[in-house]
């Protein structure tokens, strides 16, 4: 079935524009990019209508990477209807996003540069869904975290893009010591890191060892997909461009971590307590994160909180046994959130890059493409009823409440700050008068409004294409719990009373936030510094650990002990050849005098050794 | 016929190599310094012919024959290297001839 040429072709365009691309003229770049990943797309299709109804996974052994007495590690590929749906989001959304970005990006330097990135993070990403051992998963896991700080650290010209890099770079390091920790541990546990002989013997290991891989699995998960007490990379992130945001940070890469939570469920089931942690973590996460989403400026940064509080409720449906449900939201996720970003995209093209929000206001008019595909997205998001979004989130929320009813009600606020600030966004941006500077705010090409249209439609209608829980019924255990329409009425009452509470509030009587934000002034200084959760790592973290090295590595290990070993030695040979320099004088007969005395030193030597000899 | 004691060959050898050592450290003149060093070679023959003559054995005989070749290449480098120098500096006083030094 020639699965490799999925992640083959985004790889082949990744080389041939990062070689070439510059001097490839703006169109070639763009057929190589976009084409390579709509190649992709093609072959997935063609691969999954091939494969039917896929009850049962379809493997290709490539080769054997890693032999060593009984352990081997094989690049093998398979797909099953887990993959089919990652495959389906990565290459459909990414060819969207690639699509879009043809028109973003028409105005910025480094094009081809970009889209070498971009492709090669294709490639990862799909080697990661197709992955069928955790190893191969892992190659992808690090090379889409590589792609990722490429991409934030996009503009390396400007500082806080390559801070923003940095951070995302060296968070998921923290979250990927725990993955690998795991990884060493099944290999220990089971002697493989096959996926299928791994989860076919998980039943018979020990629930000790279960739930410590467990948990370790789930650090790498928190790091790759932005959870509490990993989050903090995620909101920086948004210093890369927008489409970079969409597809990376938004649709994709930040899924890997539900992704391959969902893939170790036969872990989990025998780990109840892994998998409290992950509901647990989900729900503060979701909770948190909203909070602060609803007191931020910046129209990415809006959404990017969203984006972390949206993977909670992820990690809730995976954490509380309902995995089709985490991956449903996964994919009505990826439509809406992908639309949100590249619809804020649109408009901070429109505004010529201006990303705070106080500036704005008014658009509806002007850039009404963008306006109403947004606001499709934002009823998704918000659970609006018969949405994609309302589909998945009903569906976590009930397996939440079937769990334990607290994370239903938490989970239940939280949608509707959700609806909240959202709203806000949407509100602030579009609606009033225009506060902005800007003089001719513009309507996006059709390149770029294309993919809006699409990706509305399926934040409206895609839970409706695609029955997720129905589909992955036949690979995950399945919950039985029944239809309760009074907490689906409560869920969604929730997401209808924070749009009406934005909308009196943006809208209606603008004054409103003003007051509040004065009349609490702690509180509101307090959520919008993000809790000053930064100022804390900085200081608890980031200030021991680059003091301690400073001091103890650079200054103490580094300048002293070992700089000072081999300076030592220099130093040592330079004094005692300063001393034995006097001895040469160029005075042949000085010279003639030393030889005598060492000659008269060996021989008197010798006399001495002999007598104590004798 | 009573026999020359060889610690007499012995001292002989020891005083010439000691006045070899001493001219070759007290004179300045570089054809003296030459013709000391000649003379430490031959105390050292003298002993090495004095051993092999006491102790009936011939390579004593054999390592004086290698010195005397190596003394008469010596003689041959050494002659030729001291008239260079003094077609260069028109001295023979080993003091002035430091410049490898200075």
């Amino acid at each position: 079935m020639q699965l490799w040429l999925i992640p083959l072709l985004p790889l082949a365009g990744f080389t041939i524009n990062g070689l070439f691309g510059r001097r490839f003229s703006k169109g070639v770049v763009n057929a190589v990019a976009v084409g390579s990943v709509l190649l992709s797309f093609a072959w997935v299709l063609k691969t999954l209508i091939a494969l039917g109804v896929l009850n049962t996974a379809y493997s290709e052994h490539y080769f054997t990477w890693i032999q060593s007495d009984a352990f081997s590690v094989g690049c093998d590929m398979s797909v099953d209807r887990l993959t089919a749906i990652m495959l389906l989001v990565v290459t459909g959304i990414g060819s969207l996003i690639h699509i879009y970005s043809i028109g973003y990006m028409a105005h910025e330097g480094g094009y081809y540069r970009f889209f070498a990135y971009m492709n090669l993070f294709m490639f990862f990403m799909l080697v990661l869904v197709l992955a069928s051992n955790y190893l191969l998963l892992f190659v992808g896991w690090e090379g889409v975290g590589l792609c990722s700080y490429l991409l934030i650290g996009f503009y390396f010209d400007k500082k806080f893009a390559t801070d923003a890099g940095n951070k995302a770079f060296i968070v998921n390091r923290i979250g990927d010591f725990g993955f690998s920790l795991a990884i060493f541990y099944m290999v220990r546990q089971f002697g493989t890191l096959d996926f299928g002989t791994v989860f076919s013997k998980a039943p018979a290991a020990p629930e000790s060892a279960l739930t410590i891989i467990g948990l370790l699995l789930l650090l790498g998960a928190a790091g790759k997909s932005a959870q509490i007490p990993l989050y903090v990379w995620l909101p920086d992130a948004m210093a890369g461009p927008t489409p970079v945001s969409a597809l990376i940070h938004a649709a994709t890469m930040v899924t890997a971590g539900v992704y391959m939570t969902a893939r170790s469920f036969a872990i989990y089931t025998h780990a109840p307590m892994a998998m409290e942690a992950i509901a647990v973590i989900g729900i503060a996460t979701a909770f948190f994160a909203a909070t602060i989403g609803m007191a931020q400026n910046d129209i990415k940064k809006v959404f990017a909180y969203s984006t972390v509080s949206q993977l909670g409720y992820m990690f809730v449906g995976v954490g509380v046994g309902a995995f089709s449900a985490g991956i449903y939201h996964l994919m009505t996720h990826a439509f809406f959130k992908a639309l949100l970003f590249l619809g804020s995209g649109s408009v901070i093209h429109a505004l010529s890059g201006e990303q705070d929000m106080r500036q704005m206001g008014g658009m509806r008019g002007k850039i009404p493409w963008t306006c109403w595909t947004m606001f499709c997205a934002s009823l998704a998001i918000s659970g609006f009823p018969f949405t994609s979004g309302f589909l998945s989130k009903d569906a976590i929320l009930l397996a939440a409440n079937h769990h334990a009813p607290w994370m239903y009600w938490v989970g239940t606020i939280t949608a509707g700050m959700t609806a909240f600030y959202v709203f806000r966004a949407f509100f602030m941006t579009f609606f009033g008068d225009y506060r902005g500077h800007e003089h001719h705010p513009h309507e996006s090409p059709p390149v770029m409004l294309v993919p809006l249209v699409i990706l509305a439609g399926l934040s409206l209608a895609g839970g409706y294409l695609f029955k997720v829980p129905e589909f992955l019924g036949t690979i995950f255990p399945t919950l039985e719990m029944p239809e309760d329409f009074g907490l689906m009425a409560i869920a969604s009452g929730a997401g209808l009373l924070g749009i009406l509470l934005a909308y009196v509030m943006y809208v209606a009587r603008p004054g409103i936030p003003d007051a509040i934000a004065s009349n609490l002034r702690g509180l509101y200084t307090l959520v919008y510094n993000k809790y000053f959760v930064d100022e804390i790592y900085d200081a608890a973290v980031v200030k021991p650990v680059v003091g301690g090295s400073r001091l103890l590595l650079w200054k103490g290990m580094d300048a002293g002990i070992i700089d000072g070993m081999v300076n030592g030695v220099g130093a040592r040979a330079k004094s005692i050849g300063g001393a034995l320099r006097m001895l040469q004088s160029g005075n042949a007969r000085s010279y003639a005098t030393w030889v005598a005395f060492g000659g008269v030193l060996v021989i008197v030597a010798l006399g001495v050794a002999e007598g104590v000899t004798r | 016929m009573t026999q020359v004691p060889a610690s007499w060959f012995l001292t002989l050898s020891a005083v010439l190599f000691v006045l070899g050592v001493a001219g070759f450290i007290f004179r300045r003149s570089v054809i003296t310094m030459f013709m000391s060093i000649e003379l430490m070679l031959n105390a050292v023959n003298l002993t090495f012919v004095t051993f092999s003559y006491e102790l009936k054995q011939v390579d004593g005989h054999l390592f004086v024959f290698f010195v005397m070749v190596v003394a008469a290449a010596e003689a041959a480098v050494g002659l030729a290297i001291i008239l260079t120098v003094y077609k260069s500096r028109a001295t023979l006083n080993i003091d002035e001839v430091n410049s490898m030094k200075n």
